[in-house]
């Protein structure tokens, strides 16, 4: 089980969160002409890298922030965890 | 049975205790502090199982963890306890066990047939054999293999036992309390650190309790004991028997089982049976010890071949003799201490050493001692059938390859040694990169990747002044660095004999022209001949091997036999082991009770139960209640014999008639504030609500970004700034997550806060002709008329004495009204509701109703939103706005979801009115068309109807616009039937929707 440092709260038990996915996709603009090609990547295409990967994950069950942890997705280390306005 | 294998004295029991014991039916006698294992080999019985796949007579192997063949059934208390370790289960009195693997008992074994034609048991024998003919599969090989294997057998009753879970946090988690552990733990402490020491066995010291060594001025044991008992007493300090550190995990999370009660006759009460530690540590020290390795010969799983260090273990801790006449085999200097063990308690042993001219100070003492030793000697075979009678041996040529001058010699037990190997299960489940010492002849830990460090015997550290030195130093530096203390410990000066060099030979060529049986993998039958074929058939993989052949399989994961086999393979494909590699060690390190991994999540508290403020209400009107997510709600109220069909007919009729009320408490309610709030909800919902008036509610479907349905429900502008949306109960959750992402990530600037509100309101659902009626007589203060209370209005009023909300919103498509008051006064409400509601004829409906209600309006629920339909599917297109833009817009238009014969949800009437239409049924063209028949779409939720009295149903079905007043069929392989059918409108009652407005 991870253990994740949420920015808000503190250390705390995985099991305290829900994972959100990749946290580089942005959402295309309102009222936006978007293409199709560039829509079907926002809403279905993700990367699964091997190692390094910035990711969103909720703390549903403590403050109810989206946080984003920079997570290795081989060996589980965290790097960073940031909160939902704050960039790598 | 008297105890004619027990010394007169010695060992660590307590002879004052005597506890009788059964096994197998017959009684015997033991003392307390004795393990089932020990008391047994105390009575001479050394037969105790049969092995897994040739039923070969099995006894004792090891006397702890490792211990590969004593697995027996337990009885205690009336609750069956398969796959328990004699060596590990402490004995108490009356205990009851009987032997596993064997019918019709251990000394008989019908399946002992499998040893004689082991031949046509290869490796590989189930892979090859059964797959012809592949009808034979389920009907009769499977059911024959199923009954043949597996050890225990398990109870399929409820366990009454109580399990638990703890989670726990500390600076360091020590797992094991021999030397390395008691250092290390000590040091630490004294830097004031938290620290958790766990120890499998019941008592602690480890190795110190049975080597021959001197601490300061006291023996090992001596020295264990005192500081142990220095430990208990320190508050940062947490002591822990009969708990195994079994896992470990990612960020330094280790699991424990501790087995509270399995040592005492009866669990006390307030207790539970084990219980399940979730141990966060910031460090780790793993002093795990060794255990040590077999050497292989001929037969070498007769009952009476054992480790030698367990024959000690026997002698020193239980006073147990193994045998009276011990052969010890050994390729180092640990069987030597046995032997000299044996000697001193007058027994003689014979010593077969490996080795042509080994010199130490432990083997000068056996000399000393005048024991019978032989260098240059190995086992060949053991003989004798459910117990070793004598053996066969030679000498060995200096090149290891040869024997000679074989020959029979009579012994009762043959204590192997093969030197140690580390135990290094935890440190490789952190994720070390183990290396191969050449040294050892085996893998220790190398290059950490969680905050862990291996000592001692495990990190192949074998004297014990090295251990204590680095242990003590280990211990204070870790804890140095946590708690920034550093408070010196002096290293007591230590005693011991000092070893020699071992011999790496530990398999023992076959003789001439003999076919014997070398086992490496005691607990699964795996045998020299059955490594060499996986090889010889191309396996090359360690792990191939291992899946091929089951070599470290089963509850011992190879604790005794790992290295051996790896040790074979890299001989016959003529690598080195480090280049063979090791297999994955994975958790659990020893088996683990299901019951402990469930804890107290089981039956009713697997999930919290949630309940209304009105549920006594119901529970004391015959309410039958059903699971909504985790909320318990009525399913229907039953009066006299009614069933569910008549009781739920009757309720929704009499809402169609009369007026009905409903708990709706469970529906999802969001608390919406803030100026930016109306712009929010415009961009979540398909429709528009920038207009939406101050008092008014209005009905709105949200999407997810691929444009599937996500959710329904109404929202209520309460004020200018202030919204109160509902959601579907099982969406609740969801739905709010939902809604605080965007608002997090998406459209920050966005000023609106969000919050639930589920519990904080009771909800009542009036419905039926007759509710504003009721209305009126609840608020005689308001304006409840059509004009005062207009379709989804919203007021607030006082129900005698409580304020309350009323939403003119229907679910079930009559004239209907929902009224919230604080959970508090839901019970209060709901009774004032039915009393008020007597002279129009009320009464409660429950979850059946309300589905029948909303059926046959056409209303679409949680079985149409299923995740896989879009606004149009569901007749819902009317509400997806053209002019603005809203989550999920831009997928409506992919091409799937335009395509001119898009599914849609319809109406379903069986043509002779009378059969059901069972839910998940398909519907069909053709009933008679070949399978697999192409399916139209499917039926998604069905009733009875009560406005036309027969059975009505809505489907979700390819090109459902088109297929108004067509007869299909639907079909439902499950119930096996085939209906014929008609489509209608999924609007069955009121398409017109005038009844709401009324």
């Amino acid at each position: 089980m991870l253990h994740i440092k949420c920015p808000h709260c503190g250390l705390r038990s995985q099991n305290e969160f829900s994972y959100g996915g990749d946290a580089t996709v942005k959402r295309p603009e309102l009222n936006k002409e978007v293409s199709d090609q560039d829509w079907d990547n926002f809403v279905y295409l993700r990367k699964s890298p091997r190692g390094k990967h910035l990711e969103l994950w909720q703390h549903i069950s403590g403050c109810r922030q989206w946080i984003k942890v920079e997570r290795d997705t081989l060996t589980h280390e965290i790097f960073k965890t940031l909160k939902a306005n704050e960039e790598v | 049975m008297s105890e004619n294998f027990r010394l007169d004295k010695g060992g660590l029991i307590n002879r004052n205790k005597k506890i009788s014991f059964n096994f197998n039916g017959k009684k015997y006698f033991g003392y307390e502090g004795d393990t089932l294992a020990s008391a047994l080999i105390a009575n001479g019985v050394h037969l105790v199982g049969r092995s897994f796949k040739y039923h070969r007579p099995r006894g004792f192997f090891g006397a702890g963890v490792d211990e590969p063949y004593a697995i027996v059934q337990m009885n205690r208390n009336n609750e069956v306890d398969p796959n328990v370790r004699a060596t590990e289960q402490d004995l108490f009195e009356g205990l009851e066990a009987k032997s596993v693997n064997c019918w019709p008992n251990v000394d008989f074994d019908i399946g002992a047939i499998n040893n004689f034609l082991n031949k046509f048991f290869p490796a590989g024998f189930y892979y090859k054999t059964f797959m012809w003919p592949k009808s034979f599969w389920y009907k009769v090989y499977e059911p024959i293999i199923r009954k043949a294997a597996g050890f225990g057998a398990a109870s399929i009753k409820h366990d009454k036992e109580r399990y638990e879970h703890k989670y726990e946090y500390c600076d360091l988690l020590i797992t094991g309390s021999g030397p390395s552990g008691l250092a290390s733990a000590y040091a630490a402490a004294q830097n004031g650190a938290k620290v958790i020491l766990a120890e499998d066995k019941s008592r602690f010291g480890g190795s110190l309790l049975t080597s021959e060594v001197t601490i300061g001025n006291q023996s090992g044991q001596e020295w264990a004991e005192k500081i142990i008992s220095e430990l208990k007493l320190m508050p940062n300090v947490v002591v822990k028997n009969r708990s195994q550190v079994f896992g470990y995990y990612d960020h330094n999370m280790l699991v424990m089982s501790e087995r509270i009660s399995d040592h005492l006759p009866k669990t006390k009460k307030y207790s539970p049976k084990q219980r399940l530690w979730y141990i966060r540590a910031k460090e780790v020290i793993i002093s795990s010890g060794s255990i040590e390795r077999p050497l292989v010969f001929g037969n070498n799983d007769t009952p009476g071949v054992m480790l030698s260090s367990a024959a000690k273990e026997y002698l020193k801790i239980y006073g147990v003799l193994v045998g009276k006449k011990p052969l010890i085999f050994t390729n180092n200097d640990s069987g030597y201490e046995t032997a000299i063990e044996f000697k001193k308690n007058g027994i003689d042993p014979i010593v077969l050493d490996t080795r042509k001219n080994p010199n130490s100070e432990i083997i000068k003492e056996a000399k000393d001692l005048n024991i019978n030793i032989k260098f240059s000697y190995v086992v060949v075979a053991a003989k004798g059938y459910k117990k070793v009678k004598s053996a066969d041996i030679a000498k060995i040529s200096e090149d290891k390859k040869n024997i000679s001058n074989i020959e029979n010699i009579q012994c009762d037990c043959i204590c192997v040694s093969g030197f140690w190997t580390p135990t290094i299960h935890l440190a490789s489940q952190s994720g070390n990169k183990t290396k191969f010492n050449e040294k050892i002849d085996a893998f220790i830990p190398s290059q950490s990747k969680q905050k862990e460090t291996t000592l001692g015997a495990a990190n192949g550290i074998f004297t014990l002044e090295e251990t204590l030195k680095t242990s003590f130093k280990k211990g204070s530096e870790l804890s140095k660095q946590i708690t920034k203390e550093d408070n010196k410990v002096s290293v007591p000066t230590v005693v011991e004999k000092k070893s020699s060099n071992h011999d790496k030979f530990w398999c023992v060529p076959l003789p001439e022209g003999k076919n014997y049986k070398r086992f490496l993998d005691f607990q699964n039958d795996v045998a020299v001949s059955d490594i060499q074929l996986a090889l010889r058939e191309g396996y090359r993989s360690i792990e191939h091997v291992k899946r091929y052949t089951t070599l470290g399989m089963a509850t011992d994961q190879g604790k005794t036999s790992n290295l051996n086999g790896l040790q074979m393979v890299s001989d016959v494909e003529n690598k080195v082991v480090p280049q063979v590699g090791h297999t994955t060690f994975r958790p659990p390190y020893t088996p683990v009770s299901i019951g402990a991994i469930v804890g107290r999540e089981i039956g009713k508290h697997s999930k919290p139960t949630r309940k209304s403020p009105m549920h006594y209400w119901h529970e004391k009107n015959n309410a039958v209640f059903v699971d909504a997510g985790v909320w318990l709600r009525p399913r229907y109220y039953k009066q006299g014999n009614e069933n569910l069909f008549e009781a739920s007919k009757r309720e929704a009729k009499n809402v169609r008639q009369n007026v009905g009320v409903c708990d709706v408490t469970t529906l999802g309610k969001i608390d919406i504030k803030g100026p930016d709030s109306a712009e929010f909800l415009n961009r979540v919902y398909t429709n528009a609500w920038l207009k939406l008036p101050v008092g008014k509610a209005r009905y709105g479907v949200m999407l997810r970004e691929d444009g599937i349905v996500m959710d329904d429900g109404t929202t209520t502008r309460i004020s200018e700034n202030h919204y109160h949306m509902t959601t579907t109960t099982a969406q609740a959750a969801n739905v709010l997550s939902h809604l605080e992402y965007y608002l997090q990530l998406v459209w920050p600037e966005l000023n609106v806060n969000v919050v639930s509100s589920t519990e904080q309101w009771a909800g009542a659902a009036i419905a039926g002709p007759n509710s504003r009626n009721l209305l009126k007589k609840l608020f005689p203060d308001l304006n409840v008329s059509n004009e005062g209370l207009p379709f989804m209005g919203y007021m607030e009023g006082n129900l005698f004495g409580v304020n309350a909300k009323i939403y003119r919103i229907s679910f079930s498509g009559e004239l209907a009204y929902e009224v919230n008051v604080e959970s508090d006064h839901g019970n209060y409400m709901w009774e004032k509701i039915m009393e008020v509601g007597r002279e129009f004829n009320i009464q409660p409906y429950g979850t059946e109703a309300l589905s029948t209600l909303r059926i046959e309006m056409g209303h679409v629920a949680g079985s149409e939103l299923d995740g896989r339909t879009i606004p149009y599917d569901n007749s819902l297109d009317g509400l997806v706005s053209k002019k603005k833009d809203f989550i999920g817009k831009r997928s409506l238009s992919k091409t799937a979801y335009i395509t001119k014969d898009r599914q849609k949800v319809v109406g379903v009437i069986p043509l002779d009115k009378k059969t059901s239409i069972p839910e998940g049924s398909y519907i069909v063209k053709d009933a008679k068309a070949k399978l697999p028949n192409p399916k139209l779409g499917h039926v998604s939720a069905s009733c009875w109807s009560v406005e036309y009295d027969n059975p009505f149903s809505l489907a979700i079905i390819k090109d459902g616009k088109n297929m108004i007043g067509q007869k299909l069929f639907a079909m439902s392989p499950l119930k096996n039937k085939i209906i014929p059918v008609e489509i209608v409108s999924s609007h069955y009652v009121d398409p017109k929707g005038e009844r709401v407005r009324s």
